[in-house]
């Protein structure tokens, strides 16, 4: 009786953290193409709804009633598994995102690597649909996109740990609450443009979304995609761009801690400000996908591993010495 | 704790069928994807026995990079056939016995090595430190692997930077007549070194690369 409590309460508390994000993801969407329009002086999808805000959930109930088609020579369980692999994750590792000081599904002790582990998982999805469609578009883009994720990943990984020297702690409340005296985009901000930069590559956003090229490879991985399974591969990628744009605020710009702890400010629910943060970033991504035009493979390659890497390395180097030597390493 | 047990046995039976099917499935890149299960069941293990950090690292070292460049040489270099023509079902293969003698080295090195296995005296009450007291595995682990093992730990790293340079210059061949491309000369092109105005002579026409 007692492990049911629990179960139903867990239950409980997911539903109501994941029905949000499920929400925010269509709306996201309607977000990026209405920006995406504005650059260009369009209009957008303003139709469905007030402003068009339903615009998503009538393409996602078009997606409902399409037939799903799997190709005869594909590889079945595989290429039914890839959109639900990649739809998982993204949304798995919104349980350890905190939203304010108490308001977390799971306080982990080690947050900060689960997600980066499970972002690192996102590259199965991508590679098992490219590979399951047994056609030559989707193993292209799937080649193409697992190298860029693997390549992305590396900086992201030693920018991390540029963050944590300073904080001491791999629990994401820690982090955020080591941003309390300045947020981190201040003394790191070089850190923080090339987190923006291989966030933008890891989750495929153009000016790198080169595993997609309708032009050149068709949508890549997603060619062979129709109806729901193709709808499932969308909002997993626009899950991981808000879990981006989340981490991306707890690590640089303090999470939910308001700007500035005078009045006005103060009585804004912590929550709040954790979401408009998530919302400066997603606006960022909007405009640079806007704005910029895609970039050749091997000027992203030379980007990842020529310059980002060297760069963010010799920052830890920078970041633990002065630490050092100022004598502000975090005690524990 | 049923619970714990209950994770526990789930996740190893996981963990023994999904690395039995790695060697049993016919097809090569279903047996990478069992591996890939395999290594999630495991770090599973390790969050369940309290070591959140190897599960993590587990995750990220292992699953997300090793076995996606293990996928990519699986689906690129067509091992299925390959492993057809090696074991077909028509003739008996000549590589069945060397690995039959070479899995049966592995496996007596593996009891030589766990029955001279010794356990620290006082492990168990050091066990119950590390649940008592608040430092996390992160810290404990760092503790000890950057003072007392520093330089094994160094040494670790420097094999592995051998294995990169090693393997760069297995593969590395210089290719001539490449024609690339230079950033800086293609922003520095300035429109007088790119365009010329000449007088061209009534019937003398121009040389070009004059």
């Amino acid at each position: 009786m007692e492990y049911l409590n629990i179960l139903f309460s867990e239950t409980y508390k997911i539903l109501f953290l994941l029905l949000p994000v499920l929400v925010s993801v269509a709306m996201i969407v309607w977000l990026d193409r209405r920006i995406w329009a504005f650059v260009q002086k369009r209009k957008g999808p303003n139709v469905v709804g007030p402003f068009g805000l339903l615009q998503s959930l009538a393409d996602a109930l078009k997606y409902i009633f399409k037939e799903i088609i799997i190709p005869a020579s594909s590889n079945k369980v595989i290429f039914i598994l890839a959109p639900i692999v990649t739809m998982t994750l993204a949304l798995v590792a919104w349980a350890v995102i905190p939203f304010s000081e108490d308001f977390v599904l799971a306080n982990i002790n080690v947050g900060i690597l689960y997600i980066f582990a499970i972002s690192s998982l996102g590259v199965y999805g991508i590679i098992m649909g490219g590979w399951a469609s047994n056609s030559k578009y989707p193993f292209l883009g799937s080649i193409r996109s697992a190298a860029q994720m693997v390549s992305y990943e590396v900086s992201i990984g030693v920018i991390i740990i540029n963050v944590l020297l300073c904080v001491g702690s791999l629990n994401l409340g820690d982090i955020v609450l080591a941003q309390e005296r300045i947020w981190f985009v201040v003394p790191l901000f070089p850190m923080f443009v090339i987190f923006f930069i291989s966030a933008l590559a890891e989750t495929n956003r153009p000016p790198f979304d080169l595993p997609e090229a309708e032009a050149e490879l068709v949508s890549g991985y997603q060619t062979e995609y129709s109806g729901m399974m193709y709808a499932m591969f969308w909002l997993g990628e626009y899950a991981n761009i808000l879990l981006m744009c989340a981490l991306g605020s707890i690590l640089f710009l303090g999470g939910w801690l308001s700007p500035i702890d005078i009045y006005p400010f103060s009585i804004v629910p912590d929550p709040l400000w954790f979401i408009l943060k998530i919302l400066f970033l997603f606006v960022l991504f909007a405009l640079v996908k806007a704005i910029v035009p895609r970039y050749r493979y091997d000027q992203l390659m030379r980007l990842g591993w020529k310059v980002f890497l060297p760069i963010s390395l010799i920052w830890v180097v920078l970041t633990s010495s002065y630490l050092m030597y100022f004598d502000l390493l975090p005690k524990s | 704790m049923p619970a714990h047990a209950f994770f526990f046995y789930i996740f190893s039976l996981i963990a023994i069928v999904s690395a039995i099917m790695v060697t049993a499935s016919k097809n090569t890149v279903h047996s990478v994807f069992f591996l890939i299960l395999d290594f999630i069941s495991i770090s599973c293990l390790f969050i369940l026995i309290g070591a959140e950090f190897l599960g993590m690292i587990m995750l990220i070292v292992y699953v997300g990079a090793v076995a996606v460049l293990f996928l990519f040489v699986v689906m690129m270099l067509n091992v299925a056939q390959q492993k057809n023509q090696w074991f077909g079902a028509t003739s008996g293969s000549k590589h069945i016995p060397i690995g039959m003698i070479v899995s049966l080295i592995i496996f007596f090195e593996l009891i030589i090595v766990v029955g001279g296995w010794k356990l620290k005296p006082d492990l168990k009450s050091e066990f119950i430190n590390i649940y008592t007291n608040s430092v996390t595995n992160t810290h404990s682990i760092g503790n000890v692997l950057y003072t007392d093992y520093i330089h094994l730990f160094q040494l670790s790293g420097m094999i592995l930077l051998v294995a990169m340079i090693g393997a760069i210059v297995l593969t590395f061949r210089q290719r001539s007549g490449l024609k690339r491309q230079s950033y800086i000369r293609q922003i520095s092109r300035e429109k007088y070194d790119g365009v010329k105005l000449v007088d061209v002579k009534n019937k003398e026409g121009v040389k070009i690369d004059a």
